[in-house]
């Protein structure tokens, strides 16, 4: 089990050093494979006007003249030792851990991430809750009651939702229960946990509802798969044949087999939306990561894009990890292999 | 040290052999620990000498885990032996490159226990019997339809079932379905992993019927692999008992069975539930202790002695050679039972 | 089979003359709607068994004898109201000490599961709850039943654990299924199933996913703790060795109905129905000079949607025209042909011994 965990843990570190290269080539290597100059790079924080001079300069100034190796060396070692970066009419501090600073804005990056992470955080652990706790109730309520009435809805409403985009359903409830009915928060509001909680729930309800209903749905399905499955097992069998009631034989016995499935796909699905569930935030305003990236795209700013997508990434490989390491303390087999 | 089943293997005896195995071992290798260094192997086969002649079927029988599955598969070369020498029809097999493999596959084919998932439910009865002529390029006269048909009438199927598939039929007949196609290409070497285990004892008799019915018709050599003693019985010419990897008894099938030498042949029969309420009383039985040790661990010396009655102190320390005691008759105990064979007949 | 016939039968013991059997079953049917037609898995069936008696069911595939099983266990999904879910149809009578179960509600009977009845399954790896300790298991039956606290019931499990032949129960108790060898398993399997000293042990396949050298371990001890508890215990499985060697009476199967039941010696060495000469011819036996020639059974089992008409039997029989038509169109009964020997054949008694001496007998 420990040699497990070691390894595990090693590829995490690897698989991040892979994510820092892959991101990094992606924006600052292949631009120059296919052909663009370190000055065409740098035109886009220069103003429109500016010179051939103004603009060599910048690439200079910026590190795009640099061999590319030597460019990825310098924004890592932002990362662990911070940077400091000359924009000409001054010389910025970068204070690691360095994601990049933004010459658009003229900030550095990671204060702004660790500004909107909040936003997200809070918004992923809620909904999440919500999905988990909704998704896996129906599931297995649908699967006990087979071809019920139940069941019929619960999928059908579960077909819905997979179906549905976020920005859709999104809009819609805005509309209906924030405009019209006016109980839940309009979009664009978001209170900080540690200022209120009241209001931070209340500010977060109709996203929170939005998000973990397209999940919910299809957790009710993975669900009820899981729990049909396992319900089938022989051990059910042994279960009820040992006079346990029928309650226990469910929760005890048949659900835990039935969610092994379902909380890999959850740490995953968390890992991803830590990074920014861009479509729940943009519908409702909200200033997120994933808003924070997508603004950052149509800005076309690399250091935020750069920065976002490490930590997106970084999320996933956390989850992947902590989804790894749950699966040695729910399945025995595993943990004694 | 290639001893095959005759030790003084006349040129004739060696052209009558089919295959001959020498020394073939198989170790599956176990990786653990953070570099997943090789920490081990489960010896699956170890060690195993054996021919089997033209025509006759041969048989491994032995209990789970005692490598007579994995013994198969080294034969027809779905799995490459670590060490050892596989010859078949005169020619080293052992080593072969896939593509050199191909033309072998016609002449040896292998059926399997589970006739439900060894056949494709998306492919119908004629496409799967008449796959092997696609896949070999091998167009036989009459066209592949008339072959197929053939073939299906000759396991006792209705040739007209040509469209159906699969999982309208029943097991039995699923079986006959991948035994037709084993057929297809008139191999020379059936090899048989379990062949009636999944089915019904009244369909396993039809099936170990057909089986015999067409080694006559098709000039077959059979190996058969099976756990179950009283099938093995009916079906061998010969057969070899494994335990842990190792032969530990080959004989002709009637003298096994009459006068079993081993020490694990004799518990291995005296476990065997027979059909009769009288023999209940009478019949001395040897139970043995515990169960089969890992192959991964194999005890030293004689693999049997954690379990055998008869151990001695040179079961633990000097390894019994596999040695033809009587004449067919070769064994690996250091205290044969039913030894020497005239006081064997005394004691019936 | 009238009940008269069934207390005939069992009170060939003595001691038992007029009470009822501690087991019985009367016009068993399991019938189970599909969109393909009504199977129906058991037809009327009857049986009757003692206290310190084993009775061997024995069948192939889709003969019944496992949904038997499941239908005294209790543990068929019964439609909770009219046609609206699938399920299972039963109806007949299951007396067990004299209570009878399918009349009751479903939670009355899970009461006396595990206490009063228990059962052990064909393949105890995937019988046993792979995510808890095999003690874990054991004692969570044990306290269904016993209002006891978890220290005095895990001693229990110990203790079980040490009488069906586990070494070292004390520290396997906290092993998990995956952790033992196969024989381990079923031993363990057993122990869970005896923890509540049940009065009816049901054994499905015991030995079926087992090396012979362990069956015949299992069965020993499955004999000696029977004798040591004086339970009832029904048998169920497809291999007459393991009936012969366990048994007291045997019920032969097929297509949900019995085709014969009696003594164990008596369908051992007298058997009655053609089916059983067919199973019997079937297999290879070792104990006897080597078969030329298997006597095998033609054809393939009945589909439990179109049960042939009449005898089930008889488009695989070879005897069947002998009776004038009487096999495809009149279902024979269980009828005595000697005491405590029934059997479900049109053909005469004359006839079956003629045929058994002549025909069958010198080819087994």
């Amino acid at each position: 089990m420990f040699a497990y965990i070691v390894r595990r843990l090693l590829w995490a570190v690897v698989l991040l050093f892979l994510l820092s290269v892959i991101t990094f080539s992606i924006f600052y290597l292949v631009p120059r494979l296919v052909g663009a100059s370190p000055e065409t790079l740098a035109t886009r924080y220069v103003g429109r006007a500016a010179t051939p001079e103004t603009v060599h300069l910048t690439a200079e100034r910026l590190g795009f003249l640099d061999p590319v190796p030597v460019q990825y060396w310098n924004w890592v070692k932002g990362i662990f030792i911070g940077a400091e970066y000359d924009y000409g009419s001054g010389v910025e501090e970068c204070p690691a851990p360095c994601l990049g600073y933004s010459f658009i804005t003229r900030q550095a990056v990671w204060p702004e991430l660790l500004d909107r992470a909040p936003v997200t955080i809070s918004l992923v652990v809620g909904a999440s809750l919500i999905w988990l706790v909704a998704g896996v109730s129906v599931g297995v309520i649908s699967a006990l009651r087979r071809g019920s009435v139940f069941d019929r809805a619960a999928m059908g409403t579960a077909l819905a939702g997979v179906s549905l985009p976020i920005f859709f359903t999104g809009l819609i409830a805005l509309a209906f229960f924030s405009y019209k009915l006016r109980i839940t928060a309009p979009g664009g509001q978001f209170v900080p946990f540690n200022e209120n909680p009241a209001l931070w729930a209340y500010s977060l309800l109709l996203p929170w509802i939005t998000l973990a209903f397209l999940f919910s749905a299809q957790y009710a399905r993975l669900t009820r798969a899981g729990m049909l499955e396992t319900m089938g097992e022989d051990y059910i069998r042994t279960a009820r044949a040992k006079g346990l009631q029928e309650r226990t034989v469910i929760l005890k016995h048949a659900l835990r087999g039935a969610l092994t499935p379902v909380l890999t796909i959850f740490g995953l699905d968390v890992g991803l939306l830590l990074g920014g569930a861009v479509l729940t935030e943009k519908t409702f305003s909200l200033n997120g990561l994933g808003k924070y990236g997508y603004d950052a795209i149509v800005q076309g700013d690399l250091p935020k894009i750069l920065g976002v997508t490490l930590v997106a990434g970084f999320f996933v490989i956390i989850a992947n990890l902590i989804v790894d390491l749950l699966y040695g303390v729910i399945d025995p087999r595993v943990r004694l292999e | 040290m290639s001893a095959p089943a005759q030790p003084a293997a006349a040129d004739a005896e060696q052209d009558s052999n089919l295959i001959i195995v020498e020394d073939l071992i198989k170790h599956f290798p176990i990786r653990a620990g953070l570099l997943r260094r090789q920490v081990g192997a489960v010896q699956a086969v170890d060690g195993v000498n054996f021919a089997v002649k033209k025509r006759e079927t041969f048989s491994i029988v032995g209990e789970s885990g005692c490598g007579k599955s994995t013994t198969a598969r080294l034969l027809t070369r779905l799995l490459e032996a670590t060490a050892g020498k596989v010859t078949f029809e005169g020619r080293d097999i052992t080593h072969l490159k896939d593509a050199q493999l191909r033309p072998l596959r016609r002449d040896m084919q292998m059926i399997f226990q589970d006739p439900y998932s060894s056949l494709n439910p998306r492919h119908t009865v004629g496409k799967i019997v008449g796959a092997p002529f696609r896949i070999q390029g091998v167009s036989p006269p009459g066209g592949v339809k008339k072959a197929v048909q053939d073939l299906l009438a000759a396991v006792g199927l209705n040739p007209e079932h040509y469209n159906r598939y699969p999982h309208e039929f029943s097991g039995g007949q699923r079986q006959r379905i991948g035994i037709a196609r084993t057929l297809a290409l008139r191999p020379r070497l059936i090899v048989a992993d379990e062949p009636v285990s999944a089915l019904d004892v009244s369909i396993q008799a039809q099936v170990l019927n057909l089986l015999e019915d067409l080694q006559e018709e098709f000039d077959l050599t059979y190996v058969i692999i099976a756990h179950d003693l009283s099938v093995v019985r009916y079906v061998s010419d010969r057969v070899a008992v494994m335990y842990l990897g190792k032969i530990v008894e080959l004989a002709d099938a009637e003298a096994l069975y009459s006068t079993p030498m081993h020490p694990y042949t004799v518990a291995l029969m005296s476990a065997v539930p027979v059909p009769d309420t009288r023999r209940r009383q009478q019949r001395e039985r040897i139970l043995l202790s515990g169960d089969v040790p890992s192959p991964i661990k194999p005890p030293p010396a004689c693999r049997f002695h954690t379990r055998c009655w008869k151990a001695q102190e040179i079961c633990r320390t000097k390894e019994p050679p596999l040695v033809e005691l009587v004449p067919r008759h070769q064994v690996a105990c250091h205290f044969p039972e039913n030894y020497p064979p005239n006081e064997a007949a005394d004691l019936r | 089979m009238t009940t008269s016939a069934l207390r005939d039968l069992v009170s060939r013991h003595p001691g038992h003359a007029d009470e009822q059997p501690f087991l019985e079953v009367v016009d068993l049917r399991v019938h189970f709607p599909t969109d393909d037609g009504l199977v129906k898995s058991v037809d009327g069936l009857s049986f009757a068994l003692d206290r310190g008696r084993t009775l061997g069911i024995v069948g192939e595939s889709g003969s019944g004898k496992s949904v038997t099983s499941l239908a005294i266990m209790g543990l068929h999904t019964r439609p909770a109201s009219e046609q609206t879910r699938p399920g299972a149809r039963l109806s007949g009578e299951i007396y067990l000490d004299g209570d009878e179960l399918l009349g009751k509600t479903p939670e009355y009977v899970r009461r006396l599961r595990g206490k009063r009845m228990a059962m052990i399954f064909q393949d105890p790896l995937s019988a046993m709850n792979p995510y808890y300790t095999v003690g874990h298991q054991i004692i969570e039956a044990y306290r269904i039943h016993n209002p006891v606290n978890k220290k005095v019931a895990r001693k229990h499990a110990i203790d079980m654990l040490g009488r069906v032949g586990i070494p070292e129960p004390g520290s396997r108790v906290d092993a998990y299924p995956h952790q033992f060898s196969g024989g381990m398993r079923q031993r363990a399997m057993i122990a869970m199933a005896l923890s509540c000293d049940p009065d009816l042990l049901i054994a499905d396949e015991p030995t079926t996913a087992l090396d012979v050298t362990v069956q015949a371990q299992i069965l020993d001890l499955i004999r000696d703790l029977q004798s040591e508890f004086n339970s009832a215990v029904v048998l169920i499985t497809h291999d007459l060795g393991v009936v012969a060697e366990l048994a007291d009476d045997v019920l032969v199967m097929y297509a949900g109905r019995a085709m014969e039941y009696g003594g164990a010696d008596q369908l051992f060495n007298r058997p009655a129905h053609p089916y059983t000469w067919g199973l019997l011819g079937s297999m290879p036996r070792f104990d006897r000079p080597r078969e030329e020639r298997l006597l095998a059974i033609k054809g393939t089992p009945p589909s439990l949607i179109n049960v042939p008409s009449g005898c089930p039997f008889h488009p695989r029989c070879s005897y069947a025209a002998r009776n004038h038509g009487r096999s495809e169109e009149v279902r024979p009964e269980l009828d005595p042909v000697e005491p405590g020997h029934m059997v479900a054949c049109h053909l005469t008694k004359i006839e079956r011994e003629a045929i058994w001496e002549h025909e069958i007998a010198p080819k087994l």
